[in-house]
């Protein structure tokens, strides 16, 4: 047997989903036999069999992608519970499998893949969905790169209908449940470790604390950024949500404000305002030296 | 042979992993520690703090890369994407050497972010060694390659698991870092003299050397870096450092984490080894 037909034989077993009970399957869904795969690959010894020397990488496989699955997604997990969250985890992992060397993107799919499996969300779906992007744009604010800060000078030097670049670990979001204090009630009990080793030795049980009361329906517009390599949210207007957006996507200064709906304000109080938010999103390092 | 091609011909003493829960100790106290040993996925990223804490380290200490999903031993090419950001890396810690596993863990792209052991073939040998020097001929920088833990055999191995050892970096012309604590997890699952083993390997091609804590089960041995190094670990690593010398040495503890001064503490009990050796 060749070294290629070896490791897709032993991967698609270890790929397998574990029983109820956290064991190997006898067969695959599509019914081939698991304990036969094992025999024509691996040797027993004298204390295991091929099938329970195999099962061990995959229950490794498993407590290793849902391990890291639930500490990227605590809010998600506090929302639906664990069994839920479980059952969810497995079928997303499944579908979407690591496609990346480092486990920080496991979660890259979830949103998309929720929007077409809502029945793992049941009641719950705008508020899960809302906490999966909140979630997974804290964990791209967290590492992605801060370029240099644009000055006052760059500023004052681009013209009359200057373009404004975001710093690629500003994201905004428009989210329909205020789930950024939710996450971070949440969060606040999670503690950061990183995996590193060659063994997951059982699935990580998860103690029993009363979850946070869940958000009621309130829109909110948030910026999700990095300062001083901590992230934050910060809740934006929503004018000045749409003044970022369009400046995100590429469009000029007078193209952005007026991307905003200014009904109710005079020409005065609107220059005010976008003013302030300029020196605030400036102050704060937001905008970057553009090429 | 402290000093060699395959580690930089530096002389690095005992060092311990560079984990996130001493990173407050470390970056307030300034402990004298002689290296960290990084994971470099933890830090292959574009910025933030992973980076920030790393470049504070950097100021103060020598730091040695070491990896965990580059996986030689998978059929499939390396991950261009990958490489790329390694080689970034590289040049920002300027690390003397970089290791990574001896194993495989990706299919067509996917990965299972586990190190699975090769069946000991020559056509494995041949296409992992090919791989290796791959790797260090875009990075520009030693690349040495770990010996696994592992819980299976393949019916298809045709040599042992150190004259594969043997096979692969004579054939990619690279060094090893010898994993002692995995060599006798393997010996316990797969009944063989973890001394044979230690005698067997090229003492000459041996940069760096780990060591670390497992648990066991009432079948089998689980590598999990979550315990202090035992007794026959130690007596590995002593056999080793009197074939090879003094020797870059490095504590894995990475789950259960102890505070730095226990970590630290565990990891200098190498130098009694060290020291006798010197003193023989």
């Amino acid at each position: 047997m060749d070294l290629d037909t070896i490791q897709r034989a032993m991967f698609d077993a270890v790929r397998q989903p574990l029983t109820a009970s956290e064991g190997m399957r006898q067969r695959t869904k599509d019914g081939r036999s698991l304990r036969k795969v094992a025999d024509e690959i691996i040797k027993p010894n004298d204390r295991l069999s091929s099938f329970e020397r195999l099962e061990i990488y995959n229950r490794q496989y498993w407590f290793r992608i849902l391990s890291a699955l639930g500490e990227d997604f605590p809010g998600l997990r506090a929302i639906i519970g664990n069994r839920r969250f479980g059952k969810l985890a497995i079928a997303y992992l499944s579908d979407c499998p690591s496609h990346s060397f480092t486990l920080r993107n496991l979660g890259s799919r979830l949103e998309q893949w929720l929007r077409a499996h809502s029945e793992y969300l049941a009641d719950v779906e705008e508020l899960a969905l809302d906490t999966v992007r909140l979630e997974w744009a804290e964990i791209e604010a967290f590492d992605e790169a801060a370029k240099p800060r644009m000055t006052a000078d760059d500023m004052s030097s681009g013209g009359d209908d200057p373009k404004f670049e975001l710093q690629p670990h500003v994201r905004l979001l428009d989210l329909r449940y205020a789930v950024d204090d939710f996450v971070i009630s949440v969060r606040r009990r999670e503690e950061e470790v990183d995996i590193v080793s060659n063994a997951v030795m059982e699935r990580a049980t998860r103690s029993r604390v009363r979850r946070p009361a869940l958000p009621k329906p309130e829109r909110i517009f948030l910026a999700v950024h990095r300062s001083d390599n901590s992230v934050y949210f910060k809740r934006l207007d929503r004018e000045a949500f749409a003044v970022l957006c369009a400046l995100r996507d590429g469009k000029s200064l007078s193209e952005a404000v007026d991307a905003a709906d200014w009904s109710g304000r005079s020409i005065e109080q609107a220059s005010a305002e976008v003013q302030a938010w300029f020196a605030y999103w400036a102050a704060q390092g937001w905008f970057c030296k553009t090429a | 042979m402290p000093a060699n091609r395959f580690n930089g011909f530096t002389e690095y003493g005992v060092g311990i992993g560079l984990r996130i829960p001493h990173y407050n100790h470390i970056l307030e106290k300034k402990p004298v520690v002689d290296w960290f040993e990084i994971i470099s996925e933890n830090f292959m990223v574009d910025g933030g703090r992973p980076l920030h804490v790393l470049d504070q380290i950097l100021e103060q200490y020598r730091v040695v890369q070491h990896g965990v999903s580059m996986y030689f031993g998978s059929v499939e090419p390396l991950n261009r994407e990958h490489l790329r950001r390694l080689k970034a890396l590289v040049r920002r810690t300027n690390t003397p050497w970089l290791s990574d596993h001896l194993c495989w863990g990706s299919v067509d792209g996917t990965y299972s972010h586990d190190l699975l052991p090769m069946p000991y073939t020559f056509e494995a040998a041949a296409k992992t060694a090919q791989k290796i020097c791959e790797a260090r001929d875009f990075l520009e920088v030693p690349v040495v390659v770990e010996n696994v833990s592992s819980y299976a055999e393949f019916h298809a191995s045709e040599m042992t698991e150190w004259e594969f050892l043997n096979e692969v970096v004579e054939r990619a012309d690279c060094g090893i870092l010898l994993d002692v604590n995995n060599i006798y997890v393997s010996s316990r699952n797969h009944s063989f003299d973890p001394l044979q083993y230690v005698n067997s390997v090229p003492h000459e091609r041996i940069a760096q050397i780990h060591i670390a804590g497992h648990s066991k089960f009432q079948k089998y041995i689980l590598d999990t870096h979550d315990h202090p190094v035992i007794d026959p670990v130690w007596k590995l690593y002593e056999r080793a450092i009197e074939r090879i010398g003094p020797t870059a040495t490095l504590l894995e503890w990475d789950d259960h984490i102890p505070s730095f001064d226990e970590v630290h503490g565990e990891a200098l009990k190498a130098n009694r080894y060290v020291r006798e050796k010197v003193m023989a």
